[in-house]
């Protein structure tokens, strides 16, 4: 009766990453609504800078009640469905977004396509750059929603490329290599690298060697390089944010059609709900296909127009990416520091909007069982809503991610304290009464077990 | 290796068809009253202008919707971090109640049913990948959107089978038509998933008849198949008659809850009753729980910004607005539509006989050298370069016959409509003219009238409700 999307699981919405979010829905902590409740820090979501925007929109009242020069411009925004989207605002983007990289690189509007959130864009790339049954190389870990985004509607296959601890996770020639060959053993035809730079778990964005053998690595094999920097405006650290754009001009590779980048702005300016994404690519063929292919999921043109405004001001954009990367540096080290007294160390980060943090020392054996062992006992017992490694496709078990950017100053530190609590029962070995935990424990795992096939929650990354 | 996907290099994307190109060349040459009196006037766009006001003055008296606050207290963040696929509840609440009262409050929707899509293009695709698999076919009544080439097809792989409609019964659908294009999807090897229709169609502005609703859910059910109602012109019923939707259809079979009922899905958006285009809002209707689940997910490929829910909700849960919007819509189209078919009949050419849309299905097949598609093309080519009006032909429409061609009327003022039909009119009279050479006038009033009478006879034989007054 239906299709075999729908009757797949392919949505890959059954893994943990969405589960411990359902937890976190039946029981969200509140400082004083409900203080024992399950502190949120499975969403990547930026609440840090909202103040400066709302400023920012009080200042500039007409934008919101849409209107340009105090004159009403509602009936063209309402008729604007145009899918080469509004001038004023790609160009406000092609400002921004070489801001972000220290206008060291140019964007030219010709070559942007807009989408409703880099979901959207991302899976457009897919439709463009590949047919059913091919692949594209990603590193793990990677960011679960690309299960979903990447492969469900479009077919295309993802092989993971091992990137391990013991190096920091650098993406190095023989994992590239190996993953290609590993694709080609089954039978798949490998049609580009996708990567997230900055890294989404790992907070650490591309080196600039990376990009280099990236580049080297998919000009070789004649294949797509496609770049997904929608954290580039959250590296607050060294080494400084280098774009697969610019390691393109370097290697004058700047008109190679085979280089695509996307970006949003949810993660940067932490507006998910206005979905806005887009699409960068010299190659005029596929921008033409992806411009058709967004009248799936334009943006609205309300949001473009608030959008245009206030990113045209460049004296908001410049304060706003500086206070930005401050607070989230701050937060980060706050994250890092809760962490280091309870004896838990993280991946050194440079960006993003989480840690990756190293709890590989608390696992009772070095297996996955261990860590979703794990992973439900801070779920439940310590009421902190963290990513388990595995749903984000990593190697090795007992890392996680835990994201800093989505919560107030206070309910961090309730966090960090009940981190250092566990720690600390944990290595005592403290007798205490734990079958209320236990029970909802095993229903926790007896649930994974069964593979929901409904999962009430939002996506994110 | 090839760089780019099939889909890239295909034309599958439906967009070299005369509909997108009359388009372009609008563009290159629109008319502007001031700065371009003999531009391209765009009747190919069916969009509603005639409204606006309304919605500009509750705005205006409602600061609070658009300026993100409740109650006066800013909710910008709350908006900004919403992006909970399964929508804004007051806005699906309000939408449901709007939809409802569009049917005259004789059906409910429940909210929990509905699926948010960035516009009915997103919403379309969406059920595609829901019901189809690549290959599956969808039985769609001719003449229909030039879109849905690309909305239903493009990516999904799915395949269209037309079902023929004719003229000579204004081109409703029939029991036989429906068999035909059944056993011809089989012909092809395809296996039929369902039937979809838009209802008020585009491009005729007809209304689907209960007769024909009646057919199509005996046909789906016996055939064990979906149907989608594309309802999106639900709000611009502007004859005397209701609409009827085929949720009023199931109603009164008593198959609400019946296993049919599973497979009966409707379509809605803003952008045709609302005129919002531009805000991208669109959902899915469905009683099959799987359907609203799976569709629930894959509307994160193309979710309706929270600025414009909250925007929406607040519009729309006022049903003084609603109520005001819904009544004065219908007149205003009324109005207009009148002025288009009178401007029309005074160039000797007539049109099919509507009560909805934002369009006319016009006869022109007086007008062509032969009873071909290559004539046709000729025409349209002749109306939109030198008639300087862009309007759709019927071809691109998948007609059958050559000759009809879709005029929209909405989209622009009064004065432009008068020039418009003005410059149709010039046009009929020195190809009369020129024509006269190889027949006779009177010849051919004869046959224009005869062809007039047809239309409205055959019309009028197979409706089952009361005429409308012309």
């Amino acid at each position: 009766m239906l299709s075999s999307k729908v009757n797949s699981e392919s949505h890959g919405q059954d893994s943990s990453y969405f589960l411990g979010w359902q937890e976190y829905e039946k029981n969200p902590f509140h400082e004083t609504l409900n203080p024992s409740g399950i502190v949120q820090m499975g969403l990547a979501e930026n609440q840090l800078s909202f103040d400066l925007i709302e400023s920012w929109l009080e200042e500039h009242p007409g934008v919101l009640g849409l209107k340009k020069n105090e004159e009403s411009v509602f009936r063209q925004l309402a008729l604007f469905q145009d899918y080469h989207g509004l001038p004023a605002f790609k160009d406000a983007m092609a400002k921004f977004m070489g801001k972000i990289r220290g206008n060291k690189v140019k964007f030219d509007t010709n070559k942007m396509v807009l989408t409703a959130g880099s979901t959207s864009a991302n899976e457009t790339l897919m439709f463009c750059l590949a047919n059913p049954g091919d692949a594209f190389l990603i590193p793990a870990p990677y960011y679960p929603g690309f299960d979903r985004d990447l492969k469900w509607r479009t077919g295309v296959e993802i092989a993971p490329i091992h990137c391990v601890s013991s190096n920091g996770y650098k993406i190095t020639k023989e994992a590239l290599e190996n993953a290609y060959d590993r694709a080609h053993e089954l039978n798949l035809n490998v049609k580009g690298v996708l990567i997230t730079n900055p890294s989404n778990p790992l907070g650490t964005s591309t080196t600039r060697d990376e990009l280099d053998l990236l580049l080297t690595f998919t000009s070789a094999k004649k294949i797509h390089m496609v770049s997904d920097e929608i954290y580039s405006g959250t590296v607050f650290d060294s080494p400084e944010f280098t774009s697969v754009l610019e390691v393109a001009k370097d290697k004058n590779m700047d008109l190679d059609e085979k280089i695509h980048v996307v970006y949003s702005l949810s993660k940067d300016l932490g507006l998910p709900g206005f979905r806005v994404g887009l699409i960068y690519s010299n190659n005029e063929k596929m921008v033409s296909a992806a411009t058709k292919m967004s009248s799936f999921g334009l943006i609205s043109s309300q949001t473009q127009h608030l959008l245009a405004n206030l990113l045209s001001d460049e004296r908001f954009t410049t304060k706003y990416l500086e206070e930005n990367k401050k607070r989230l540096r701050e937060r980060r080290d706050s994250l890092v520091s809760g962490l280091k007294k309870a004896g838990i160390g993280c991946l050194k980060s440079n960006g993003g909007l989480f840690c990756w943090v190293d709890l590989r020392h608390l696992l009772r054996s070095d297996t996955f069982e261990a860590e979703h062992s794990l992973w439900t006992k801070i779920v439940c017992e310590v009421g902190l809503n963290i990513s388990p490694g595995s749903s984000c496709h990593c190697d090795e078990p007992g890392w996680f991610r835990v994201c800093f950017a989505n919560m107030s100053d206070q309910t961090l530190e309730v966090a960090m304290g009940r981190v250092h609590g566990f720690v600390m029962n944990n290595s005592n070995h403290g007798k205490q009464k734990r079958t209320m935990w236990d029970s909802r424990r095993r229903s926790l795992i007896n649930k994974w077990v069964s593979k929901l096939s409904s999962v009430h929650c939002e996506s994110e990354r | 290796m090839k760089q780019l996907s099939t889909k890239v290099t295909s034309n599958a994307h439906g967009q070299d068809s005369s509909y997108f190109l009359g388009w372009e060349e609008y563009e290159k040459n629109p008319y502007d009253e001031i700065k371009n009196p003999n531009g391209i006037i765009q009747m190919g766009l069916a969009e509603n202008q005639l409204c606006f006001d309304l919605i500009e003055t509750w705005l205006a008296k409602n600061p609070d919707a658009a300026g993100l606050k409740k109650d006066g207290q800013s909710i910008f963040k709350e908006l900004a971090l919403f992006q909970d696929y399964h929508g804004l509840p007051e806005f699906k609440k309000a939408l449901a109640e709007f939809m409802e009262e569009i049917r005259g409050n004789r059906v409910t929707f429940d909210p929990s049913k509905i699926v948010l899509a960035a516009g009915s293009t997103s919403a379309n695709e969406t059920l595609m990948f829901c019901l189809a698999e690549p290959g599956d076919a969808f039985l769609l009544p001719t003449p229909y959107y030039p879109g849905f080439d690309r909305d239903l097809k493009w990516r999904t792989g799915a395949e269209i089978v037309p079902i023929h409609c004719s003229s000579s019964n204004g081109f409703q659908i029939t029991e036989s038509a429906l068999q035909q294009a059944y056993q011809q999807a089989q012909k092809l090897d395809l296996k039929v998933k369902g039937v979809l229709v838009t209802n008020p169609s585009n491009p005729l502005g007809t209304m689907l008849t209960r007769r024909e609703l009646n057919l199509l859910v005996e046909f789906i059910t016996s055939k064990n198949i979906h149907l989608i109602s594309d309802e999106i012109y639900s709000g611009t019923v502007f004859g005397f008659e209701q609409f009827v939707s085929v949720m009023d259809v199931l109603k009164d079979k008593k198959l609400e809850n019946s296993e049919v009922s599973k497979r009966v899905h409707v379509v809605y958006s803003l952008s045709k009753d609302l005129g919002l285009p531009g805000f991208r809002v669109g959902a899915i209707y469905s009683n099959d729980e799987m359907v609203v689940s799976a569709a629930t997910k894959m509307s994160s490929f193309g979710l309706v910004s929270s600025q414009t829910q909250y925007l929406l909700s607040a519009l729309l849960s006022d049903k003084k607005f609603t109520s005001t919007y819904l009544d004065e819509n219908q007149k205003r189209l009324k109005i207009r539509q009148r002025q288009l078919v009178s401007g029309l009949e005074a160039a000797g050419v007539t049109c099919l006989k509507s009560n909805a849309g934002l369009f006319c299905w016009v006869d022109m097949r007086h007008l062509l050298d032969t009873n071909t598609f290559e004539a046709e093309l000729e025409l349209w080519k002749k109306i939109v370069y030198e008639v300087k009006l862009n309007i759709s032909p019927g071809s691109s429409c998948h007609c059958t016959e050559p000759g009809w061609f879709r005029v929209c009327f909405a989209n622009m003022s009064e004065e432009t409509l008068d020039l418009a039909m003005g410059r149709l009119k010039e046009y009929v009279e020195s190809t009369d003219s020129r024509r006269s050479i190889s027949k006779s006038s009177h010849e051919r009033i004869k046959s224009l009238r005869k062809r007039t009478v047809s239309n409205w006879v055959f019309r009028v034989s197979w409706t089952d409700r009361v005429p409308d007054e012309r």
